[in-house]
């Protein structure tokens, strides 16, 4: 064995970085091990092509929780965000477009043309659901109390949460525990009548999941996009100057300046147990490092069964374990382009700066998600597409764009194909989808990188394609994240925790799994 | 419905008692005579011959095979010689008995396991990730046990290719009868000298005619469960689902037993090998279990008397109760007794059961709760060792007699 650490991490995702930083900021000798050459993991800034800078995995730091940016002093490691004035934008080839605004009174302007009705109750329902995710956001850095031996202490903070929920007053109160459970459907069905609005807004019910905008839970899916900044009815919505892989290497240099070490191109084979307690980590060359604690960003599934091995666990945990849902639905397409692509009936260019919606209706997305259930690829698919170079210059030569699309649904398991074979024709299917409301997309395309559920799995470790490491339903969420009965980061090998997205409060890019994981950790220690 | 057994054209033809019970899902004959003392009687004094093709058998096989065993049995299997065979328990991850049954060695990575319930999928999934295999093999084999004094006769005659003297208690043999293979062990549920036969249902009904043909000079009977449920609890060999449950079946946490507590903390060894529920026993251990298993001798003269203050003879089952029933010490209720029968052979009215570990002295006397014309009574009683009847011949070779 090689020298010892207090804490080793696996993984410098995002949420492995901020633990790594808030823990190296107590004094604890910490080693970050990441196997990709790059740091920030699904939350990295790669020059795939020379000159061009892609957010290959998560665009959008909506979600990153201010008590991080704080605590870190990130703003200080050169970590800084862009709020494009319009969070959605949804083209139309026939009919008027739709733009989401910041501010929800100009989005309800904006929609008159397409009802008179939504247009009105727009603001009403940007404020209820602004309300309703104020009352929760607390919960994003609590750990989730072990319901089956939860002591006073765990429930305390919480305690909080409860009384915010009450502070809401018994109407809105009822909304809340009325709308948790229900469909995107349901919900938006209740409020509008125009079919593209609700086909924006419910898209982002089915983010990262397998599941159509009628599945239960999907409602909760559309709070959980908006509980970091204000999302006006939309998601949180924010980018990160210089790509997303400048937050992670301003906390990497936090983590660093606090002494913490890191090493790329550093496979973990094994995590070694000694006595039923973590004992540090065996890397791929055999080298084995020792250390009093290990931490590992990424999911249950592999952290347990892979790099633990399943016969180190109690049959009854690993078969929680091996019954994760992970059902990863999501493909991604980064194209580089000339120039900035023209979309039908766009009549102004900073509609292009946010998110631009492919999803013209409910019924639209639920048959995406059908062809998906069946085996196969959307072949109408839904897609998001950000162009963050319309922003921030630094991404691209002059005058050029990099444009992400993230695609659903792309079902991880094909059925009769497979994915080596069929990367291209997903491309192409994106790409045709996109043209019919850019139809001039294929002129200024320099370069293409298509990034399949199976690439995804090999890449960036996310099992099966799942970007949230495992599917956030109402059965994987709280003190079931990742499975029932180990929601505090720790899991049933002692000194051995869990810090990335499969943790409480899921994914997205809100460093909170691993703030909280921080925590614990300190606790235990 | 019950189905046949691969010998139960052979059995069927035997069963002038037409008593039938269900095990595991076969037809299994309580008796062959409209009486089973004969049964029980040819176990102790010459031999019997009992269709055991009902119980469940699993083979684990592969490279790590010894380490997927040695994660589910209690015992070190990994001092499980080829050719050898541990009786074992197995237990779940808090230490709680599931079942208890034979682990045979058939090769370096290849066991072969007997148990009385279903265990599938729980082998499979103490399995999982390691490169190894648990194969259902219920359906390939049939099996017959060979109980009894004279049981090594019989099969010196029939058996090619194996010698029978110097196959110990526990080890296994291949061997040859008429043409075709069979395994023998040196195994059984009845406390006796005694070989448990293995082949292919295909030969099930062949084998059954040989053994015959040789056995009724040395005074084969067939016998069935209930003289084989005297045997055992004469032997001191608990019975799932009557003397302990199944961890997997208990209905509350107070029905589950460890090993410790059912007689078979000698099977848990702490070695190397970190089976499943170690770590919940090496705590039990250190504090001392619940419950300890014991025998019971219940005193005749008592229950004679119980009897005859209502003018009536003592009325015992002619068979091994599983009815359990309290056990007291003064007017504390220690415990029970759960299996009872009155022993023929040692004309003793005996019972296995479980009493409070801190009340199960040997000697200790007690009170064993009996029914009398309708009215509880308690009977005396006196824990004894929970092994009544334990022949030298059980063990020894054939080389020594």
């Amino acid at each position: 064995m090689t020298k010892d650490y207090d804490v080793i991490i696996i993984g410098a995702g995002h949420n492995g970085l901020t633990t790594a930083a808030l823990l190296a900021k107590q004094g604890l000798k910490i080693l970050v091990l990441e196997q990709r050459n790059s740091l920030g993991g699904s939350a990295g800034t790669e020059e795939i092509f020379p000159g061009f800078k892609f957010n290959t995995g998560a665009v959008d730091a909506g979600l990153l929780q201010p008590e991080v940016i704080a605590e870190l002093n990130l703003k200080k490691y050169g970590l800084e965000f862009i709020l494009p004035p319009v969070l959605g934008y949804a083209p139309q080839v026939k009919g008027n477009s739709l733009t989401i605004w910041r501010d929800p009174r100009k989005t309800a302007s904006d929609l008159a043309h397409i009802s008179e009705s939504d247009a009105n109750k727009f603001p009403d329902y940007a404020n209820l659901i602004e309300k309703l995710v104020s009352a929760l956001r607390g919960i994003t850095t609590l750990t989730p109390p072990n319901i089956t031996q939860a002591s006073l202490n765990s429930l305390l903070p919480w305690v909080k949460t409860a009384l915010n929920i009450k502070r809401l007053g018994d109407k809105d109160m009822v909304e809340l525990l009325r709308i948790l459970p229900m469909t995107a459907v349901e919900l938006l069905d209740e409020w509008f009548e125009s079919d593209l609005l609700k086909g924006v807004l419910g898209a982002q019910g089915v983010s990262g999941s397998m599941q159509g905008p009628q599945s239960s839970g999907t409602a909760f899916m559309m709070l959980y996009q908006q509980m970091g900044i204000p999302g006006g009815g939309f998601k949180s919505c924010r980018f990160v100057r210089g790509g997303i892989g400048n937050l992670s290497a301003a906390l990497s240099k936090a983590a660093r300046l606090y002494g913490a070490e890191i090493q790329v191109d550093t496979h973990v084979e094994q995590i070694l147990v000694k006595n039923f307690q973590a004992s540090g980590v065996m890397l791929s060359t055999g080298e084995k490092i020792a250390s009093k604690i290990v931490v590992s960003n990424t999911d249950a599934q592999r952290t347990l069964l892979e790099m633990l091995g399943p016969a180190k666990l109690e049959p009854r945990e690993m078969r929680r374990v091996r019954n994760i849902k992970f059902r990863g639905s999501t493909a991604k397409l980064n194209l580089a382009l000339q120039e900035l692509p023209e979309f039908v009936g766009t009549q102004h260019d900073e509609q292009l700066s946010g998110h631009i919606i492919i999803c013209p209706n409910l019924e639209y997305l639920e048959r995406a998600y059908d062809d998906a259930k069946y085996g196969n690829f959307s072949d109408k698919p839904y897609l998001d597409i950000v162009i963050p170079s319309k922003t921030d210059n630094s991404l691209t030569p002059t005058g050029q764009h990099v444009m992400s699309v993230t695609m659903q649904f792309a079902p991880y398991n094909l059925r009769g194909r497979d994915w080596e074979k069929h990367s291209q024709t997903l491309e192409e299917n994106i790409i045709d989808t996109i043209a019919e409301y850019a139809p001039g997309l294929k002129d200024i395309m320099l370069h293409s990188q298509m990034l399949t559920p199976l690439d995804l799995d090999r890449e960036y470790s996310l099992t099966e394609g799942s970007i949230y490491h495992g599917q956030m339903g109402l059965d994987q969420l709280l003190f079931m994240r990742p499975i029932a009965g180990y929601g505090q980061y720790q899991t049933p090998i002692e000194n051995l925790y869990l810090c990335g997205a499969g943790t409480h409060p899921g994914g997205g890019v809100t460093a909170a799994p691993g703030y909280n994981a921080a925590r614990e950790i300190l606790k235990n220690i | 419905m019950p189905i046949p057994t691969p010998f139960h054209a052979k059995t069927s033809a035997l069963t002038a008692s037409h008593e039938w019970s269900n095990w595991s899902g076969f037809l299994a004959a309580v008796m062959y005579e409209p009486y089973h003392e004969h049964e029980y009687y040819s176990i102790r004094n010459s031999a019997g011959l009992l269709d055991v093709s009902p119980l469940y058998k699993y083979e684990i096989k592969g490279p790590d095979a010894v380490f997927h065993a040695d994660r589910i049995m209690t015992r070190d299997i990994t001092k499980c010689e080829i050719g050898q065979i541990m009786y074992t328990p197995w237990c779940d991850e808090d230490g709680k008995v599931i079942d208890d049954g034979n682990i045979a060695r058939l090769g370096k990575d290849h066991f072969r396991i007997t148990a009385a319930d279903p265990n599938l999928r729980w082998f499979q999934d103490c399995g999982y990730g390691l490169e190894s295999e648990v194969v259902n093999v219920s359906d390939e084999l049939a099996a017959l046990a060979l109980q009894g004094p004279n049981s090594r006769k019989i099969l010196k005659e029939i058996v090619v290719g194996a010698d029978l003297d110097k196959l110990q208690y526990f080890w296994l043999t291949e061997a040859k009868i008429d043409d075709f293979p069979i395994t023998i062990t040196r195994t059984g549920y009845t406390g006796d000298l005694g070989y448990e036969l293995w082949v292919h249902p295909k030969q099930a009904e062949r084998l059954w005619d040989i053994i015959f043909e040789t056995g009724t000079n040395y005074g084969l009977s067939p016998f069935g469960l209930a003289a084989l449920d005297m045997a055992r609890i004469e032997a001191g060999l608990v019975l799932i689902e009557v003397d302990y449950n199944s961890s997997h079946k208990a209905v509350i946490e107070s029905q589950k037993s460890s090993p410790y507590e059912i007689g078979l903390g000698w099977a848990v060894k702490f070695g190397e090998n970190k089976f499943i529920g170690r770590r919940a026993l090496e705590e039990e251990k250190v504090q001392e279990p619940e419950w300890t298993f014991i025998g019971l001798e219940i005193d005749w003269v008592d229950l004679e008397s119980l009897f005859s203050r209502k003018n009536l003879p003592p009325q015992v089952t002619g068979r091994a109760s599983r009815a359990a029933l309290p056990i007291y010490l003064q007017s504390d209720h220690i415990g029970q007794a759960t299996s009872i029968t009155f022993s023929p052979l040692l004309k003793k009215y005996i019972a296995l059961g479980s009493v409070r570990t801190n009340a199960a002295k040997i000697g200790t006397p007690v009170k064993l709760e009996v029914t009398v014309e309708y009215t509880r009574q308690a009977v005396d009683a006196v824990i004894v060792k929970p092994k009544f009847f334990n022949p030298k011949r059980k063990r020894s070779l054939g080389t020594d007699e």
